[in-house]
C-alpha cells in the first residue's frame, strides 16, 4: 500500500442556497480544490462521489456521471458512494484506497447534498432512508427521534442532562460563527437551546443538525509526489469503517455506537496513535448527544463521561482537545453527502494552519469521525501534518 | 405522501408480522427474533428457524415524543414511538398511544394493540399494524 496525501480541499458556504442548484454546488467545489492542489484538470485519473438521497431530494441518480460532466473531466471514471450521512466519508475511503493500492494517483473525491428543493417533511423522509424503512420509518419514527431515544438512555445510565445536551449547540455554534462557510454564523445562549421548541423530546431544534446545501472536494495524491503540489501536505494515516444494525432497536446497548468504537479502535491501531495523540477533532454530531456519545466511543473520555467533559470545556477551541472547530453539523450545517468531505476539509485547513478564527495553535494530528444513519456505518481517517 | 408510497405485495408479505406479531425461534440455540428471520445470526449455517408468536407484552426501553412529524404524519402529531422490549427479549420501534403520555417511562409495562398506521395518500392503501399502550392506561388524551 502506498502514503496518500490531501493535496486540494475547499468547500461552497453551506447554508440554504436557494439561488444555487447541486450541479452549481459540486462544480464549485470541485474546481476550487483542483485549484487549491494546482492541478490541471487532466492530470485528474478518477472522481469518486459521496450524496445521500439525489433520487429523493433533487429527482437525480447517477450523479457522479452528472459531476465528471459538469466539471468537464469526461472520460474518466466517476463512482457514485451512498452510505447514509457518511456517504462523504466512505467516497474519502474509496479514494484513499484507490490512491493506495496504486490503482489511480490523482482523484479527486466530492460530497454533495441538495436538500432544500424539498418541503422539510419530504427531506426527513428522505433522510429516514438512512434507518430501517419497514420497521422504524413506516411506524412513524424519524431521525431525531432516534438519537431522541439514545439521549433518554444516556440520561438515564448516566444522569447526562439536557443542559449538558445544550452545551453542545453553544460552543458548535461559537464556533460556526469563526467560519464563513458555515450555515450559522451566529453564537446562541444556553437559554436559545433550551427555550427553543421541542423537535423529539428530550431534543429540541437547537438539538438538531439543520436541512443544508452544499458541497465540499478534496484531491489525494501519493504521498511521495505531494510535494509536486503543495509545500503542506497533510497525510491520511489512517482510514477505517464498520457496521452494525441499521435499525436502532437491534442493538445490544443504545449509549454507544459500536460502529465508532470499531472504527476509531482500528483508526488508532492503523496509525500507531493513541486518542490522546490527536489535536483537533471533527465529529459527527448529528444532534448533540451525537457528540456527547463520540466523547466516549473515540475514547477521549470514559464511557458516561461525555456529558461532563463538555461541562467542562474540555472540547472547546483552547480546551484539551477541541472538537468540531468547523462548527460541526450543528453550527456548519449537515448537506449529508458533503458533511463527511467536509470534516476532512476542516482538518486539512487545521493541519495547515489556515483555519483563521478557529485555528487550533500547533495541531499536528487530526482526525474526522462520519456517521452513517443511527451508527449502522461509521468511517473514521486520521490525518497528519507532513513536516 | 406518506414515508414511502409502498405497494401492495410488499404489505401483503408483512402482515403476518405486523398484524399478529409473528416472529422466528431458532431451535438450536433458542433465541427468538423479530421481525422474521431465515437465519440465526449466532448460529448461522447451523440454525434452525421456525416461526412463533409473540406475546404482544414488553417493557418501555426508550422513548421520545415527535413533535415534528415526516409526510404522512402529520395530523398525529405529538405522538409517542418507543423502544419495546418484549418479554421473549427481542426489541421493537412501535407507537405508544391510547395512554396517558405522562405515564410511560422506561421500564413502564406495555401491551400490544392493532391499530391504522398510516395511509398512502388520499386513495392509497391503509396500512394497519402494531401499536402498543401501558398495561394499566386507560384512553385518556395524550398530554406531556
Ligand atoms: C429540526 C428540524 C425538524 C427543523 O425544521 P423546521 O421545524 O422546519 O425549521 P424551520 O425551517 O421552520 O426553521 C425555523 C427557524 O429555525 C432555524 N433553524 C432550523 N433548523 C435549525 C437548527 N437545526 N438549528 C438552529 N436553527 C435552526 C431556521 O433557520 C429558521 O430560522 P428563521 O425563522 O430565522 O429563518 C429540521 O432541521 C430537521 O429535520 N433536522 C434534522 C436533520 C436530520 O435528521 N439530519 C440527519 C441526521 S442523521
Ligand atoms: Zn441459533
Amino acid at each position: 500500500m502506498r502514503r496518500v496525501a490531501i493535496v486540494g480541499a475547499a468547500m461552497t458556504k453551506f447554508g440554504e442556497e436557494w439561488e444555487r442548484g447541486f450541479r452549481d454546488l459540486i462544480a464549485e467545489a470541485g474546481l476550487k480544490a483542483i485549484e487549491d492542489a494546482n492541478m490541471s484538470g487532466n492530470e485528474l485519473d478518477a472522481i469518486y462521489g459521496g450524496t445521500m438521497a439525489a433520487g429523493r431530494l433533487i429527482g437525480q441518480e447517477h450523479i457522479t456521471a452528472l459531476i465528471a460532466d459538469y466539471m468537464g473531466l469526461n472520460p474518466i471514471p466517476a463512482t457514485r458512494v451512498e452510505a447514509a450521512c457518511a456517504s462523504g466519508g466512505v467516497a474519502l475511503r474509496s479514494g484513499y484506497l484507490a490512491v493506495a493500492s496504486g490503482h489511480h494517483d490523482n482523484v479527486v473525491v466530492g460530497g454533495v447534498e441538495k436538500m432544500t428543493d424539498v418541503p422539510v417533511g419530504e427531506a426527513a423522509i428522505a433522510l429516514g432512508g438512512a434507518g430501517d424503512q419497514e420497521w422504524e420509518l413506516f411506524m412513524g419514527a424519524t431521525f431525531p427521534a432516534l438519537y431522541a431515544m439514545m439521549a433518554r438512555r444516556h440520561m438515564h445510565e448516566f444522569g447526562t442532562t439536557e443542559e449538558q445536551m445544550a452545551m453542545v449547540a453553544v460552543k458548535n455554534h461559537a464556533n460556526a460563527a469563526k467560519n464563513p462557510y458555515a450555515h450559522f454564523q451566529k453564537e446562541i445562549t444556553l437559554r436559545d437551546v433550551m427555550k427553543s421548541k421541542k423537535v423529539a423530546s428530550p431534543l429540541k431544534l437547537y438539538d438538531c443538525s439543520p436541512i443544508t446545501d452544499g458541497a465540499a472536494a478534496i484531491v489525494l495524491t501519493p504521498l511521495e509526489k505531494a510535494r509536486k503540489y503543495t509545500d503542506t501536505p497533510v497525510e491520511i494515516v489512517a482510514s477505517s469503517q464498520a457496521s452494525d444494525t441499521l435499525a436502532l432497536h437491534h442493538r445490544k446497548s443504545l449509549t454507544t455506537l459500536n460502529s465508532s468504537v470499531v472504527a476509531s479502535r482500528n483508526a488508532f491501531n492503523m496509525a500507531r496513535m493513541k486518542p490522546s495523540y490527536i489535536d483537533v477533532c471533527e465529529v459527527h454530531d448529528c444532534f448533540t448527544i451525537a457528540e456527547i456519545i463520540a466523547y466516549e466511543d473515540l475514547g477521549f473520555v470514559k464511557k458516561g463521561k461525555g456529558g461532563k467533559a463538555i461541562e467542562d470545556g474540555e472540547t472547546t477551541l483552547d480546551g484539551k482537545i477541541p472538537v468540531n472547530t468547523s462548527g460541526g453539523l450543528k453550527g456548519c450545517g449537515h448537506p449529508v453527502g458533503a458533511t463527511g468531505v467536509k470534516q476532512a476539509v476542516e482538518i486539512t485547513w487545521q493541519l495547515r494552519g489556515e483555519a483563521k478564527k478557529r485555528q487550533v495553535r500547533g495541531a499536528e494530528i487530526g482526525m474526522t469521525h462520519n456517521v452513517g444513519g443511527s451508527g449502522a456505518t461509521c468511517v473514521v481517517h486520521i490525518m497528519k501534518r507532513v513536516n | 405522501m406518506s414515508s414511502m408510497t409502498v405497494g401492495l405485495p410488499l404489505t401483503w408479505r408483512r402482515i403476518p408480522e405486523r398484524y399478529n406479531l409473528i416472529g422466528s425461534e431458532c431451535e438450536i440455540c433458542h433465541t427468538k427474533y423479530f421481525p422474521v428471520r431465515r437465519i440465526c445470526p449466532q448460529c448461522r449455517r447451523k440454525g434452525k428457524m421456525k416461526e412463533v408468536k409473540l406475546s404482544g407484552k414488553g417493557k418501555v426501553y426508550s422513548y421520545t415524543r415527535i413533535y415534528a412529524p415526516p409526510s404522512g404524519f402529520e395530523l398525529d402529531a405529538p405522538y409517542m414511538i418507543a423502544i419495546i422490549e418484549l418479554e421473549e427479549g427481542p426489541r421493537l420501534t412501535a407507537q405508544v398511544e391510547d395512554c396517558n403520555a405522562r405515564d410511560v417511562k422506561i421500564g413502564t409495562p406495555v401491551e400490544m394493540i392493532f391499530r391504522k398506521i398510516q395511509e398512502d395518500g388520499k386513495e392509497g392503501l391503509i396500512h394497519y399494524g402494531f401499536k402498543f399502550k401501558t398495561v394499566s392506561g386507560t384512553s385518556h388524551i395524550l398530554q406531556e
